[in-house]
């Protein structure tokens, strides 16, 4: 690894951490409203897989997806003044923590209902395929999506059609207060996409380095035609599911285990071991990502709110495209 | 296509989506058996010959899933034609149209639309009982965001299709299963008519009678049965559900002073309500006599003939009901 994809890494990993800590003291304050999803714990995923993908690609995440969106290049700025309800937002205040949208990045949007976005990848990915273009569209998703009709129907099509999609399954052993093994007959979950005859693959999603390159290779293959691919990855999710819950269905003990082996702990130690960790200097990235977070705070305070008289807005199209 | 030749239904939505995939590349057929079967109720007869089944796509049984990739598909730049066998089934896909499609580009702040066209047969009269037969059209209309189509004639079931896809947003569109072996005219030179826009199939002074889908011509074969008795009905197709188009409806009670509506629906918070709603809004003063309407009975669709019969609204019932309103004084 070459300090550059090292320092990359690193920093879009702390800038996720440290974002999302500030949206905790931001809900607390009551600055930012609505549900509160935090990624915290699981940014190797993120990280690791948007490294994998072209400007070109297509994304389609899930309601836990600041991570997702910070890591595919979505500003601190414009995702903090969407939490504000700000006009400036990446959806102009209309959609919240749980619906981040860009299309110049051709992020489709956290989508709320759980599955609900596999469909919507298996229909991009058609596009393409029919219209013979170079791209691959990510679904990111959670392991109770796999309980979900929508997730097995879209596998199905999926492989069926030969589609170029890559499946990111987030599997952190708990979907809110349901263990995976309340939840799954079978909980090594790349075995439901290999019953589908889907290339699939289990990977450690604390390693950054390991998800990045499962996702690059995913993505050659793709391209080059061989159809879908599935990554579980194997992760915890540090934090409550959202802020209103008391977690009495999980032991610290078991938390505390998982956060000795977190992302930032593990490239750390990566790093250390490959005698790179004091080449990234750590504390100017932090120094930068302070920065970064200040000015998006600063940006969403002096957000506009838009005008009631646009309530209506973007229910349908502009007059004029009709 | 030459004009007076008489058209079925069926062919005329068959040729509108074929005329609609010759001047664009970027429409596509999928559905439960639209190929190799040629459609379950033989709509799509021939268009795999015509176009291959890369554009006329047979899909496993996963409505939710194919109804979300043609909405996946309309976001990334194509024109997608998404066809489910009935409304019942529809009803599996409820996630992918309400919560996606109708949301997706308020949601994204207006950087995301979703040009989907979803076809789907509606209705009862067929014996097929409570699983096949309801008319929830007037539940989609309840959802912004989306468009509710209900052609009646042969024309519309042609030209909507065209229209639809040319509209930026999702459009659904309910084809009554009884109509398509109905026949007509049709002309494939005739401009659309904007889909917002009711029209009056008979002019009348008497008494107005809102009807949509099949019912136009039950509410046609009413206006006959009173024609006979010197009531002068006007009958109108609202065509669309939503958006409704409150201006026509509101002109013809301005003229006839008193209206009726005739939805299979049934009543209970139905299309039915809603118009009746915006008519004491817009045009209470202009009421003579208090509204009427003939909807389905609230039951789910029985078996039985002379049960479903009774179930449904007929011209016989909407005559009587026509009746009521013009002896309120
Ligand atoms: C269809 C649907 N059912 C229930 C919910 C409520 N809900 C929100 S998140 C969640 C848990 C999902 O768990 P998982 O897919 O594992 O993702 P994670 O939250 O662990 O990232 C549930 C049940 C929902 N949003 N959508
Ligand atoms: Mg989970």
């Amino acid at each position: 690894m070459d300090i550059e994809s090292a320092r990359k890494f690193y920093s879009q990993m702390l800038l996720i951490r440290r974002f999302e800590e500030k949206c905790i003291e931001l809900y607390s304050s009551r600055k930012i409203r609505g549900f509160l999803h935090l990624y915290i714990g699981e940014e190797a995923i993120a990280v690791g897989v948007m490294h994998a993908l072209s400007a070109e690609d297509a994304v389609i995440s899930t309601y836990r997806e600041h991570g997702h969106a910070l890591a595919r290049g979505i500003s601190a700025k414009s995702i903090m003044a969407e939490m504000y309800g700000k006009v400036e937002g990446c959806a102009g205040g209309r959609g919240g923590s749980m619906h981040l949208f860009d299309a110049k990045r051709r992020f489709y949007g956290g989508n709320a209902i759980v599955g609900g976005g596999l469909p919507l990848a298996v229909g991009m990915a058609l596009a393409d395929k029919m219209m013979k273009r170079d791209r691959v569209t990510v679904c990111l998703f959670g392991d109770g999506a796999v309980a979900e009709g929508e997730f097995h129907e879209s596998l199905n099509l999926a492989s069926l059609w030969q589609l170029p999609v890559l499946f990111i399954c987030e599997n952190n052993y708990y979907a809110m207060g349901t263990a995976l093994e309340f939840s799954e007959s079978e909980v090594n979950l790349s075995k439901k996409a290999a019953g589908y005859r889907i290339n699939s693959f289990q990977v450690d999603g604390m390693d950054v380095t390991q998800v990045a390159e499962s996702a690059k290779n995913a993505v050659e293959d793709i391209r080059s035609g061989k159809g879908p691919v599935f990554l579980e990855c194997l992760t915890y999710r540090f934090r409550p599911h959202s802020m209103f819950d008391a977690e009495l269905y999980r032991k610290k003990t078991e938390v505390n285990a998982w956060k000795d082996k977190g992302p930032l702990v593990t490239f750390k130690k990566t790093l250390e071991d490959k005698g790179l960790w004091s080449k990234i200097k750590a504390q100017e990235i932090e120094d930068e990502i302070t920065k970064t977070i200040d000015d998006a705070v600063t940006f969403a305070e002096n957000g506009t709110l838009e005008p009631i008289s646009d309530l209506e807005k973007f229910v349908y199209s502009p007059e004029e495209a009709q | 296509m030459k004009e007076d030749k008489q058209t079925t239904y069926r062919e005329a939505v068959r040729e509108g989506i074929r005329n609609a995939m010759q001047k664009d590349d970027r429409v596509f057929l999928m559905g439960e058996y639209v190929g190799r079967y040629g459609g379950c109720f033989a709509v799509s007869k021939g268009l795999l010959e015509a176009f291959g089944n890369a554009r006329i796509i047979d899909t496993p049984l996963c409505e939710s899933a194919y109804t979300g990739a043609g909405i996946g598909a309309a976001l990334n730049g194509m024109r997608p034609i998404v066809e489910i066998m009935t409304v019942n089934f529809s009803l599996l896909a409820l996630d992918q149209i309400m919560n996606n499609a109708a949301t997706l580009l308020h949601m994204s702040g207006g950087q995301f639309n979703v040009p989907l066209v979803i076809r789907m047969s509606t209705g009862g009269g067929k014996q097929l009982a409570a699983q096949h037969s309801h008319s929830l059209e007037g539940w989609y209309a309840h959802i912004p965001g989306l468009k509710v189509l209900t052609p009646a004639t042969v024309q519309d079931a042609y030209s909507m299709i065209e229209s639809a896809l040319n509209d930026p947003d999702p459009v659904l569109i309910f084809e009554n299963s009884l109509l398509y072996n109905s026949q007509g005219t049709l002309d494939t030179n005739a401009k659309p008519l904007p889909i917002k826009k009711a029209v009056v199939k008979r002019p009348g002074n008497d008494l107005t009678i809102l009807a949509y889908g099949i019912n136009l011509f039950k509410a046609l074969d009413a206006a006959e049965i009173l024609e006979k008795e010197a009531i002068d009905a006007e009958v109108i197709d609202l065509r669309a559900l939503r958006p409704l188009d409150d201006e026509t409806i509101m002109n013809s009670v301005k003229k006839t002073h008193r209206v009726m509506i005739v939805d299979e629906g049934w009543r209970s918070g139905s299309i039915s309500a809603e118009i009746m709603a915006r008519i004491n809004e817009q045009a209470f003063f202009e009421l003579d006599a208090a509204m009427g309407r003939v909807c389905s009975a609230e039951v789910p669709l029985p078996y039985a003939k002379h049960l479903e019969d009774a179930a449904l609204p007929q011209p016989v019932k909407i005559a009587a009901m026509a009746r009521q309103i013009m002896e309120d004084a």
